[in-house]
């Protein structure tokens, strides 16, 4: 099987890279590459993010062919594919950070900031925060109800349908930190940084 | 709810541990990719090298040390120390730092911030406030607390927060190595000025001085460096004791 994390110079990867190299040990291919023919023939796709909303879109729009490679794989032939933090943003219609930019538009909704209610919440939300399982996500399995997962963000993907939520945490509000529509997995949290619980998500997803 | 964090630091020069965990099964002490593991396996929610290495040709040894831990260590990994510019932040993203913390190169030319977290984003800029008491005031010092700059630290703490800094390290010099407590006047004044997070650092001598940063200080986070060493606590006892204090951690 080949996952292919797809690198877009989103900001630092690494992290990604390190943590799918880790759980995949020998039994899975881990490919890193904006190689549009290598994602096609991949099993499974990851798309992290760093950095805000408009610079993620950008780069995606900056490898020629890239938006429509992902939309075929994920959208027209429903292969599995997870955001991580911006990745997970970009599947909305529509972000507001630095100023208002198109999104994937694979899951209705928008990314707009985080209600800090006059500086009452510090951001960015960074540290380690509870996730209240909402739905029974296929990425979850053996993962606890209020599990620790790591943090880092200003932004929250408010999607239109709540019943793409698999996960909140509570931060000023309820944000939604996981989704999943069909196919389509994203998570706000870091399960790469996330110690063994983490890595336990990426093996579940490995493992679809 | 969000959990406070706890951060052991370990001193790194010419790629080896200079203080650190004397454990009895340690293989190798100096080895801080090892010492790094310790931490993160006993419940460390993020990990803070910092590098003291003074000679330049032996600099790059951080980068090498950051690449292995990395990929043994998979909670958030901070690098500070002798970062100058964006190139250096970028090698060291590269390498699998998940943060950078800068200190004197954020004194000397702020654009260093603005730019590495355009580049980068915030969320991997942590910018070092070393302060020292001076009157009734705290000023910046700069490399490694040798040089005054005469600085005002909250001013400059809110200059950071508006540079695109993610976080703030405040250091109290007057406490460093003390083992007498955080600067906590320090850390509430500029945990109250700013609205991003504020890890307080400097003077951590037993574990009643962590609850202190947190409850009086308000840090969100609390690194310490030398009561992790040596076994006298470990991150686990910690976190249990400021979780029978009823501050939230992650346990």
């Amino acid at each position: 099987m080949n996952v292919t994390i797809v690198d877009y110079n989103s900001g630092n990867i690494s992290s990604v890279i390190n943590s799918f190299k880790e759980v995949a040990k020998d039994k899975v291919n881990i490919e890193v590459t904006s190689d549009l023919n290598k994602i096609k023939s991949s099993d499974k796709v990851v798309l992290p993010g760093q950095g805000s909303f408009k610079s993620c879109v950008d780069a995606l729009n900056n490898i020629s062919g890239l938006v429509d490679t992902l939309n075929e794989f994920a959208i027209n032939n429903k292969k599995p594919l997870l955001g991580i933090c911006v990745g997970l943003q970009m599947f909305a219609d529509v972000g507001f950070e630095e100023t208002e930019t198109k999104g994937l538009g694979w899951v209705s909704g928008k990314v707009s900031k985080i209600d800090n209610q006059n500086g009452k919440f510090k951001l960015p939300h960074i540290g380690w925060n509870e996730i209240n399982i909402t739905k029974d996500s296929k990425i979850f399995k053996d993962i606890e109800n209020k599990s620790h997962m790591y943090f880092v963000h200003s932004y929250e993907f408010v999607p239109e349908d709540k019943n793409v939520t698999s996960a909140t945490t509570d931060y000023s509000s309820n944000i939604v930190c996981s989704v999943e529509k069909e196919n389509i997995f994203g998570t706000q949290f870091h399960p790469e940084k996330s110690d063994k619980i983490g890595l336990k998500i990426i093996d579940n997803f490995i493992n679809l | 709810m969000l959990k406070n964090r706890i951060i052991p630091c370990l001193d790194v020069k010419n790629g080896r541990v200079v203080k650190g965990i004397n454990f009895v099964d340690l293989k190798d002490a100096g080895d801080p990719v090892e010492q790094a593991k310790i931490y993160s396996d006993g419940g460390a929610d993020e990990i803070c090298f910092l590098d003291i290495t003074a000679s330049n040709e032996n600099r790059d040894t951080i980068y090498d040390v950051v690449k292995k831990t990395s990929k043994k260590c998979f909670v958030p990994l901070t690098v500070g120390g002798g970062v100058r510019s964006v190139e250096d932040i970028n090698k060291l993203l590269n390498c699998g730092a998940d943060k950078v913390s800068i200190n004197t190169a954020a004194v000397q030319n702020p654009e260093v911030v603005v730019e590495s977290s355009k580049k980068f984003g915030s969320q991997c800029i942590v910018v070092a406030i070393d302060a020292k008491k001076s009157g009734d005031k705290w000023e910046i010092f700069t490399h490694g607390g040798r040089n005054n700059t005469g600085v005002d630290a909250l001013e400059f703490a809110k200059k950071m927060e508006d540079s695109g800094a993610g976080e703030l390290l405040v250091t109290s010099m007057d406490r460093d190595g003390t083992q007498v407590g955080y600067d906590i006047e320090l850390m509430s004044k500029i945990s109250s000025m700013v609205n991003i997070p504020v890890i307080a650092s400097g003077g951590v001598g037993n574990l009643d001085h962590l609850v202190d940063g947190i409850k009086l200080g308000n840090a969100s986070a609390v690194l310490a460096a030398s009561i992790f060493h040596y076994g006298k606590h470990s991150v686990k006892e910690a976190k249990e004791y400021l979780d029978s204090k009823g501050i939230p951690v992650r346990i």
